[in-house]
């Protein structure tokens, strides 16, 4: 088109980013990789092809590890580990800043690299993902320098194992990488097999910042390689970033290992429209929640709530933005939608649309590149929750609407998921926004914003969106354990005997299910006997129905999570105030069952926990992270819903209200299976909370076997979050049972537990969740 | 003569658009509008990074802009000389070698705009161009001087020969939200004004929010304006991107409630070819092609056509420009 024909149409014209300096860094790698081990490359091995889905062009040969590969990798990074712990957080700082600045120094040809590889447009690599990827390595790198200062109790788990998603690669390779190396670990990396090119230049920047050889790994292949990783004896923690799918498959592989183990998974994040909202902002902001990277982004925005009075209007800017949209070469620099990632993907994408026949279709009428993985923004309306779209993650441009008529159905509808990852809210009503905010079940809240990320906020999900946070403080406690070295817990059994009652008056310990003392379900009972053989009494033995009931019980006391922290906190008082009126029927009870003496030590130890319960309850406070916008990023804990417990064999009244009292002061709801061989300091502790207020449902206590207990109450999905102290060697089967609805796990492993350290905050931690609420503000 | 001919009927919205005949102040729309500061902030952040013309197209869109100048002098030690120096540029904004280079033929600016007192000269200079004189009128740049004399004045400026006439709203109804207020003060400078065009000047910078902004802009339009104008250029803070989306989200939204096209023009702290790229692709991407004319969009602006005469000298010859290569306006 000469100028004056441009005068007419004044289209944009082709911007391209020039491919060249990239291409010549893969003409100087030899167009063929090997694995990088130990500060080196390997030669390349057996492999596949690294494509351009642009176009289909092959960009490099990859390796596909084997097992001596991956037995290399692992290692490197365990004989450089112990190194690198030691070189102490000042010092691990000084090599994370040099990552930063050599990312800031390569950043074009890193962005240029990734859109050639993945497909995203040059804009997103350029503007956004590598932006963040700086950031991520200067934010931990002051982690890291401030380690030891301000988590004096904490060191590096040891050797991580790494599998990141092809969505974001070198982001991810970022978040994973960056916290872990500034805790002291070392790490064996996988990047996805369609995205492994970034990865690969980070590992040379790796030996441009001097890093010490061995503490970044980075092996590539497809899942067979990340089997291998998760499998690993000599890895002591993974981070996967993926779809639900492999992240349960994984939840179940590391079960009972030992391994340490975060999940970031899928999502169908709700993108809520009232009426009051700036409407125009709102379809802008799709743009950033589903036409952001493909729509191929986790916590994309894919699942459109309108309010019904706006909805049509709203959905007409929608379909006039959408035209407006420009598809094509990812590297040219007008272009708002690149490739999708792969054919197969693309084939993925085109499925589930195709199968879909519910709703309105509608495509978005613009121009479509002739070759190439490209996908059409699409809007599909008038869905509803029971349609598969509206459940289901497409992992594609494709934005499924629905309509609500009031906040509260708002929240119900948005809730009505397997999922929850993100969720974004726009309204100009602050009063609305920040009602609705706490009530989504999502990691991160995004009011009148979409896809906003930092590494000073955590991000991550509950529910199958997995679990663990990667940013902010938070993030951290993914890359750390408590110092010092657990001893192995022994197997507590009961005693048995022939003796008399111990009672001249038959007391009946039953089960307490929704603030009732119910018999068990199955209708049998087991004698409890004392050291010397009496008869001290009898105790319920819970079958699956018995934990269906205390599950449900506690469903139906959902409004502890809304009291507030100072009812909650008068409410352990009182609690304790009734348990120290029966101090001394308690200690020699304790005495009695366990035929030892420390039932005063025992029951004063309980005491000060519930005490110490009570004082955190208003008091586990969030707080403000540093974001870089004007705005606040609220991280706020919330209580995980419901947790099952085994509570601890060794310790029967101690070991029940040192789970009981953390989670309940945080709003939780507790299934508490009580000390199998002495059940019945739980028996009798029952009748102290029936006599303090706590609201029926809140705390439920069956006895019996927990070999029988665990499995159904790991498995129910109704159920949130699932911690074993037993003597019983359960972990893993309540690891793997806990796949099922990905639901928390805190697990022993067999080791033994200080039930006498006062510090509530390790279950002040897992009671609660992270929530991150992005507020921007401004008029 | 048929380009020169449509070149200069494209300057008048009338020639091809019908004129916008405002409508009631419509109340429950003027409340439902809402502007979302951060949001908005975020989009104006973004689309410089989002479209980028170069070569040809970037000489073509940089003409484009040239067409769409609103050439100004608005100073209090303006003369007929200096105005007559001004249209003289306003006629041939590019060297003819230039233009000859880059294979287009004539153009001209948008307008020349000017204080009453400038009219008469800029007529005469501008006599045979088909560029229309634009005028500063009604109490500018307050808007405080009475009512009475600010109509006047619209009328002693259309009497003398100006075919736009630029005004100021008084700022403080949209800071008291009397909104029927600012209604019929646009209605009447409207009126005034017969068959001259109207730019209604928000004076963005003095209006407090950008919900504000969003409301005068719709309320002018109910009031007739068939240009709305971010600034004055006399307020400290002038034409921004954040603002100017909101007015022509405004913009497409009375279009599409009436089927009337209002212009939009940005004013005051336009200096640079770039922005002028920035500008043209806000529009093109929220209103769309039909906006990317000098019939519905100006920049007002007295340094910006300096910057892209040396954008388009380096087009044409690859090596970067000086200032005194081309001509002074």
């Amino acid at each position: 088109m000469n100028i004056p024909e441009i005068l007419e149409s004044m289209e944009y014209g082709p911007a391209p980013e020039s491919a060249a300096e990239a291409l010549a860094w893969l003409v100087d790698q030899g167009d063929r990789f090997g694995h990088f081990i130990d500060g080196a490359f390997t030669d390349p091995g057996e492999g596949f092809e690294s494509r351009n889905p642009a176009n289909g062009e092959v960009l490099a040969l990859l390796s596909q590890a084997t097992r001596a590969d991956v037995d290399a990798a692992v290692a490197a990074a365990r004989k450089a580990q112990p190194k690198w712990e030691r070189l102490g957080g000042p010092g691990r700082a000084r090599y994370l800043y040099a990552l930063a600045r050599l990312l800031q120094k390569h950043a074009r040809l890193l962005a240029v690299l990734e859109t050639l590889d993945n497909g995203k447009p040059i804009r997103e690599s350029r503007d956004i993902d590598l932006p963040l990827v700086q950031r991520h390595f200067y934010y931990h790198a002051g982690m890291a320098q401030l380690m030891e200062q301000e988590l004096p109790g904490a060191r590096a788990i040891g050797v991580c194992g790494q599998i990141i998603p092809w969505n974001f690669p070198l982001l991810m390779l970022a978040w994973k990488i960056a916290p872990a190396l500034a805790m002291g670990n070392t790490v064996v990396l996988k990047p996805a097999e369609y995205t492994s090119l970034t990865a690969l230049l980070f590992a040379d920047i790796c030996r441009q910042a001097g890093l010490p050889k061995g503490v970044v790994n980075i092996v590539t292949g497809d899942g067979a390689v990340g089997e291998m990783i998760v499998a690993h004896p000599q890895i002591d923690k993974i981070a996967f970033t993926g779809s639900t799918a492999v992240g349960r498959r994984i939840r179940q592989a590391t079960a009972g290992s030992g391994k340490a183990l975060t999940l970031e998974l899928g999502g169908k994040s709700p993108y809520i429209v009232f009426d009051d909202a700036d409407l125009d902002s709102a379809v802008e902001g799709l743009v950033d929640a589903i036409w952001f990277n493909q729509g191929q982004v986790c916590c994309a925005g894919s699942r459109l709530l309108v309010q019904e009075g706006v909805a049509e209007a709203f959905h007409d800017r929608l379909r006039a933005r959408m035209d407006r949209l420009r598809i094509g070469d990812p590297l040219d620099k007008s272009i708002d939608i690149g490739a999708v990632v792969d054919p197969v993907q693309l084939r993925a994408i085109a499925a589930m649309v195709d199968a879909n026949t519910a709703g309105t279709t509608y495509r978005a009428a613009t121009d479509m590149p002739a070759g190439g993985c490209f996908y059409p923004p699409t809007l599909i309306t008038g869905l509803s929750p029971a349609d598969p779209l509206m459940q289901e993650e497409i992992f594609g441009p494709v934005l499924v609407s629905g309509t609500f008529r009031t906040p509260e159905e708002a929240v119900m509808l948005a809730n009505n998921t397997r999922y929850g990852l993100a969720a974004t809210v726009w309204t100009e009503n602050l009063n609305l926004a920040l009602d609705v905010a706490p009530k989504l079940a999502a990691g991160v809240v995004w009011v009148n914003a979409a896809n906003l990320f930092d590494a000073a906020a955590g991000f991550g999900g509950v529910r199958e969106s997995g679990f663990g946070r990667e940013g902010g403080w938070e993030g951290l406690s993914a890359y750390t354990r408590p110092k010092g070295k657990a001893r192995a817990l022994a197997r507590v059994d009961p005693f048995s005997g022939d003796g008399a009652p111990a009672d001249p008056i038959d007391r009946t310990a039953k089960m307490y299910v929704g603030g009732r003392q119910t018999r068990p379900d199955g209708g049998y009972c087991r004698p409890v006997w004392g050291r010397s053989g009496a008869l001290l009494g009898h105790a319920g033995q819970a079958n699956r129905k018995d934990v269906r009931n205390a599950v449900e019980a506690a469903q139906g006391a959902g409004g502890w999570a809304a009291s507030s922290g100072h009812q909650r906190a008068q409410i352990l008082y009182f609690v304790a105030e009734n348990l120290s009126a029966r101090a001394g029927e308690f200690a020699r009870r304790i005495d009695a069952m366990t035929g030892r003496r420390g039932g005063e030590k025992e029951v004063e130890a309980s005491l000060q926990r519930l005490f110490a319960a009570a004082a955190w309850a208003d008091k586990y406070d969030g707080r403000v992270a540093g974001v870089p916008i004007r705005g606040v990023a609220l991280a706020m804990n919330e209580p995980v819903g419901i947790i099952g417990a085994l509570c601890a064999d060794e310790a029967p009244l101690l070991g029940l209200v040192s789970v009981m009292a953390p989670a309940i002061a945080m709003g939780n709801r507790v299934v508490l299976a009580a000390s199998e061989p002495f059940p019945l300091a739980a028996t009798d502790f029952y009748q102290v909370l029936d006599t303090s207020d706590v609201p029926a449902g809140v705390v439920n206590i069956l006895t019996g076997s927990h070999a029988g207990i665990a499995p159904p109450l790991a498995a129910h999905l109704g159920v949130d979050a699932v911690w074993s102290f037993s003597s019983r060697d359960l972990s893993g089967e309540v690891e793997r049972a806990a796949a099922g609805n990905l639901k928390r796990t805190w697990v022993n492993d067999g080791k033994a537990r200080d039930w006498y350290d006062p510090d509530c905050r390790p279950f002040l931690a897992a009671a609660t969740e992270v929530k991150n609420i992005w507020v921007p503000y401004g008029e | 003569m048929e380009t020169e001919h449509s070149q200069r009927s494209a300057h008048l919205p009338q020639i091809a658009e019908t004129r916008n005949p405002g409508m009631d102040l419509d109340m429950q729309w003027v409340r439902a509008v809402q502007a979302n500061r951060s949001a908005i902030e975020r989009r104006a952040a973004s689309l410089p990074g989002r479209r980028s013309v170069k070569k040809a197209y970037q000489a073509a869109w940089l003409l484009k802009a040239i067409s769409c100048i609103d050439l100004t002098t608005l100073a209090g030690d303006d003369t007929p000389g200096r105005v007559r120096r001004l249209c003289a540029k306003a006629r041939q904004p590019v060297r003819a070698d230039l233009l000859a280079a880059l294979g287009v033929g004539p153009v001209t600016v948008g307008a020349v705009c000017v204080y009453h007192d400038m009219i008469a000269p800029a007529v005469a200079a501008l006599d045979g161009s088909a560029i229309p004189v634009a005028a500063v009128s009604a109490g500018f740049s307050a808007g405080l001087s009475p009512f009475a004399l600010r109509v006047a004045e619209i009328g002693e400026s259309v009497r003398a020969g100006a075919r736009e006439i630029d005004i100021v709203i008084s700022r403080r109804h949209v800071l008291t939200g009397d909104w029927q207020a600012l209604h019929d003060e646009m209605r009447a400078f409207r009126d005034a004004c017969g068959p001259a065009h109207i730019k209604a000047i928000l004076a963005t910078g003095e209006l407090g929010s950008l919900r504000n902004v969003a409301r005068a802009s719709l309320v002018c339009m109910m009031g007739g304006a068939d240009f709305i104008k971010t600034s004055t250029g006399k307020e400290s803070v002038n034409a921004t991107l954040p603002v100017s989306l909101v007015m022509i989200r405004a913009i497409r939204d009375y279009h599409a409630r009436t089927g009337i096209r209002v212009g939009f023009k940005p004013a005051g702290g336009i200096s640079r070819a770039k922005d002028a790229l920035v500008y043209l692709s806000l529009i093109r991407e929220e209103l769309g092609r039909r906006w990317l004319s000098p019939d519905l969009f100006r920049f007002g602006a007295s340094s910006l056509l300096g910057d892209i005469e040396r954008q388009l000298e380096h087009h044409a010859t690859g090596a970067y420009s000086a200032g005194y290569r081309h001509g002074m306006g």
